[in-house]
């Protein structure tokens, strides 16, 4: 018999060693641990109190969490990635901080340092990035196209529970027990039990494949609703770029996440039931690891960057006042990149003895991809030619990704030459290019993408300058913090090191401590901006929902928009289908008649599934079998149950729609529409005035 | 048959069933995006047996271990499973009515237990011949891809069993018919892995 709590133990507590051993090193190491685990459970109280406070936990429970909306699914996705990003940006500092101060030794243990690298790396690739596009997606996409929700809202709340699982199954690894030192993608056999014994790796498998499962049924879904759902006229080469971005990582989320599956599934096996896939004796072969999680690994960088690619076109298309310029090469380039992402895998191991001959052909496949992303490149610029230009804050982001974006491609190409691989592999120019790509590229488009259609979610806009700060924190904080890695991994400093013994190093590397600080700066920002907006909402509404004269349907409704989202189906004819509709007069206008609108019902199967897969993990993790023998139970009979639920939609009757959308267009036609100078001005009430395409002022 | 409106690929429920029809459009659409994703998943599981084939460290290799007969009386039941599902799809599409339905779907239940019964004996068989997944890669392989092809027929039985729950309690409904429909192309679909791992593991283990 194992006992009722598994492993858990006294020493699982992060202040535990260094209560029993209180030397100076262990001292610290607790402490930062113990203090970060204290944040983490001190947040979580605060939040449940003042939930109880105000008594919102009604509010919570109908209006969100079992929501089934689209809309609200969408949003509590990118609250997830907000406060995941907060994490790994704190873990990113304390690195940088390590190592400023690391020569000839620093302030970290050599295992925190470790988990540290790996959580952060983790955190921002799962629990931010991924959460963070697939919340924008969910929000965006359906309106885009003209539809009222995806088509399986249910699975859509699972996914988001299944995903929240596995980020709270990482917070807890603050508090109880350690985190896997094995990086982000966890090679073995360093993994295997045998050499990394204790709870760390299996966090990191049971998080990642809660988060997989629900980024596959992100995918079947989003892929699904873009197929079937969209509005009669909107052909494929219609839909906006988004959408088509939208697509592609839809895709690449179907077929791409199925290999870290089976890796994970199989690293488990070896760790629980004493398999041999990836040990090192008795026929194990850790190499099937690598290739399975660079399959998914690989596709998934795309996964991550073509929404930000699609945010980029929205934001440069709109902000310029003109159509893309190159549509059809845009989608061509979108698509291309999406199945070459499956062809490069082996770049991430060109050392790990392939022949010379193989290491080629993966080689220049890594280079074609930058002859897709080039056409990109230029297509936004011709986008911009010629535009009476906005510099707003997406704007501002948009434009410092196209010059950063191109730098960290460029290095990207280097890299992909395996003779320059074998220099400055495992170095920190690696950890240079990839970021130099990840930041501006991933996350500056997600952060534009978070101001462009914030005011469309909430009804009104975010705060410009605070805005402004946060965008010119992010960019400088970004070029202090990692253009100084380039260098440095010429001059040989590995990556991941805790510590080094050159002192020619340390320049850089306070250099970069201080881009840290700015980049943490630029967070603050935000979290001001967002509390600044908030308080002075009611001089910032657009409720009439069209604040940045927008082209696509997701504007052509109210901010925020009803939760059917659109009265009437709407008809597209062209691209730029709002624009079109302005253009003739025809937005804003009463229907003769509406019709009943079929809306699917609150589930509470998404919170239901999310908190049984985070004790079905933690059971996992911890070896408390009954807990895992009971979750599965539940699971199977939740399942089984939710198969007998009929009575899944409710109706919205014609006369509430029709008074919603009297309530609306009256609004639409009591305000004054205002020209783009004011844009920023808190005379937009989200009424545009209409000017010629492209024209100059 | 002529002038039907085909809305997804596969057995259409077809106009006579009305709006059920249109139902079934994006669901089948979306179990048929599912079934791509989990056939990438029976991909690299294969891959890792065919690449993991001389990895037997000294230990039993396909011909100590692997009964051709068993697995070929598997192959008879899976297969036969598959026609009496087809038969209970044409039950439901030409509206034979709830009894007929069920009959077929019970001898499919029968069939596909039956497969599990045999195939476990096959494994407990290997176990007591050396053959345990822990004893080699080649067999940690081996126990990777034809358990997870059973454990999706086992899921399969119990959705199955669930369906006929559904049936008794509210006759058959859009929801039931939809049920049936996305579960006959699950079954169909690992008659197929079946077929690849009856091929690859056990026709190419033992030439």
């Amino acid at each position: 018999m194992s006992p009722p709590l598994g492993r858990v133990g006294l020493h699982s507590l992060p202040f535990w060693q260094m209560l029993q051993q209180p030397t100076q090193s262990n001292v610290i190491n607790g402490v930062i641990a113990s203090g970060a685990a204290g944040i983490m459970i001190v947040g979580a109280i605060v939040t449940v109190v003042l939930i109880t406070r105000y008594r919102k936990w009604g509010v919570l429970w109908t209006q969100w969490l079992t929501s089934t909306d689209h809309k609200r699914i969408g949003i509590m996705y990118v609250v997830l990635a907000f406060v995941m990003l907060a994490r790994a940006l704190i873990e990113a500092g304390l690195m940088r901080a390590q190592q400023a101060f690391g020569l000839h030794g620093g302030f970290l243990a050599p295992h925190h340092f470790a988990e540290l690298f790996s959580t952060h790396g983790t955190i921002m690739i799962f629990f931010m990035a991924m959460p963070f596009l697939t919340g924008l997606i969910n929000f965006v996409m359906p309106m885009q196209i003209g539809a009222r929700d995806v088509t399986f809202p249910r699975l859509n709340s699972i996914s988001l529970g299944l995903t929240t699982a596995g980020a709270a199954l990482v917070m807890i690894s603050l508090a109880l027990g350690k985190f896997s030192t094995g990086g982000w993608f966890g090679y073995p056999p360093y993994t295997e039990t045998r050499f990394t014994p204790g709870v760390g790796p299996d966090y990191w498998i049971w998080a990642l494949e809660l988060t997989g499962l629900g980024s596959t049924f992100t995918g079947i879904n989003f892929v699904a609703t873009i197929w079937k759902e969209r509005a009669p006229g909107m052909t494929l080469l219609r839909m906006p770029l988004f959408t088509w971005t939208a697509l592609c990582t839809s895709l690449l989320m179907m077929f791409a996440m199925p290999p870290l599956t089976v890796a994970l599934s199989q690293l488990a096996l070896d760790r629980y039931l004493g398999f041999h896939y990836f040990t090192n004796a008795l026929g194990g072969n850790m190499m099937h690891f690598v290739n399975l999680f660079w399959m998914f690994g690989h596709p998934e960088v795309y996964i991550l960057i073509l929404p930000s690619f699609g945010i980029y076109s929205e934001v440069i298309s709109t902000f310029s006042g003109k159509m893309l310029y190159g549509y059809r090469s845009l989608v061509s380039a979108t698509v291309a990149i999406a199945i070459l992402s499956f062809t490069v895998w082996l770049h991430h191991f060109f050392t790990m003895g392939q022949s010379a001959s193989i290491n080629a052909v993966f080689g220049i496949a890594t280079m074609m991809i930058g002859i897709p992303t080039g056409v990109k490149v230029y297509d936004w610029i011709w986008t911009m030619f010629r535009g009476r230009i906005r510099f707003t804050v997406p704007m501002v982001y948009a434009i410092g990704f196209i010059f950063l974006f191109v730098l960290g491609g460029m290095s990207g190409i280097l890299l992909a030459d395996p003779g320059i691989d074998y220099q400055v592999h495992n170095t920190v120019f690696l950890v240079a290019h990839f970021h130099n790509v990840a930041v501006p590229g991933v996350l500056f488009g997600l952060i534009a993408g978070y101001h462009f259609w914030f005011p469309k979610a909430f009804g009104f806009r975010l705060h410009e300058r605070w805005g402004m700060l946060s965008a010119a924190c992010w960019i400088v904080g970004f070029m202090l913090a990692f253009f100084p890695l380039y260098p440095l991994g010429l001059m040989g400093l590995p990556r991941r090191a805790v510590s080094y013994a050159q002192p020619s190093y340390v320049p850089l590397e306070r250099v970069a401590f201080v881009g840290a600080i700015l980049v943490l700066a630029a967070l603050a920002a935000l979290v001001v901006q967002l509390w600044v907006s908030i308080k002075h909402r009611q001089e910032n509404r657009v409720f009439v929902g069209d604040p940045w004269d927008g082209r696509s349907l997701e504007w052509s409704v109210s901010a925020p928009p009803p939760e059917y989202n659109f009265a009437l189906t709407p008809v597209v004819e062209d691209r730029d289908a709002f624009t079109l509709a302005k253009e003739r007069g025809e937005a804003y206008r009463l229907a003769a008649a509406y019709a009943d609108i079929e809306l699917p019902k609150n589930s509470a199967l998404g919170p239901v599934f999310g908190a049984v897969g985070l004790a079905l993990a933690f059971g996992l993790v911890w070896h408390i079998w009954w807990l895992v023998i009971l979750s599965t139970l539940t699971v199977l009979m939740t399942l089984i149950a939710s198969g007998f639920s009929r009575d899944t939609t409710r109706v919205v009757h014609a006369e509430e729609v029709r008074r919603d959308e009297e309530r609306w267009i009256g609004a639409a036609r009591a305000s004054t529409a205002i020209s783009r100078a004011d844009e920023c001005d808190s005379c937009n009430v989200g009424l545009a005035v209409q000017e010629q395409e492209g024209a100059a002022a | 048959m002529s002038g039907e409106i085909i809305k997804h690929p596969g057995l259409n429920l077809g106009a006579a069933h009305g709006p059920d029809h249109d139902a079934a459009e994006p669901m089948i659409f979306g179990f048929w995006l599912f079934l791509m994703s989990d056939a990438i998943l029976f991909g690299m599981v294969f891959a890792t047996y065919v690449s993991s084939l001389s990895a037997t460290a000294g230990g039993p290799g396909p011909r100590a271990l692997y009964d051709i007969r068993s697995v070929f009386i598997e192959t008879l039941f899976l297969l036969a499973s598959s026609f009496t599902f087809g038969m209970a799809s044409l039950a439901l599409k030409y509206r034979h009515g709830a009894p007929r339905l069920i009959a077929w779907l019970a001898v499919t239940l029968l069939l596909g237990t039956g497969f599990l019964g045999l195939e476990s004996h096959d494994f407990i068989t290997m176990f007591a011949n050396g053959g345990a997944p822990g004893r080699s890669g080649f067999l940690s392989a081996f126990f990777d891809l034809v358990p997870l092809h059973g454990l999706h027929v086992m899921g399969g039985c119990i959705w199955l069993i669930s369906l006929v729950g559904q049936i008794a309690r509210y006759g058959i409904d859009r929801q039931v018919k939809l049920g049936i429909m996305r579960l006959a192309l699950f079954w169909h679909f690992l008659d197929i892995v079946w077929i690849a791992i009856f091929s690859v593991v056990y026709l190419g283990g033992l030439t």
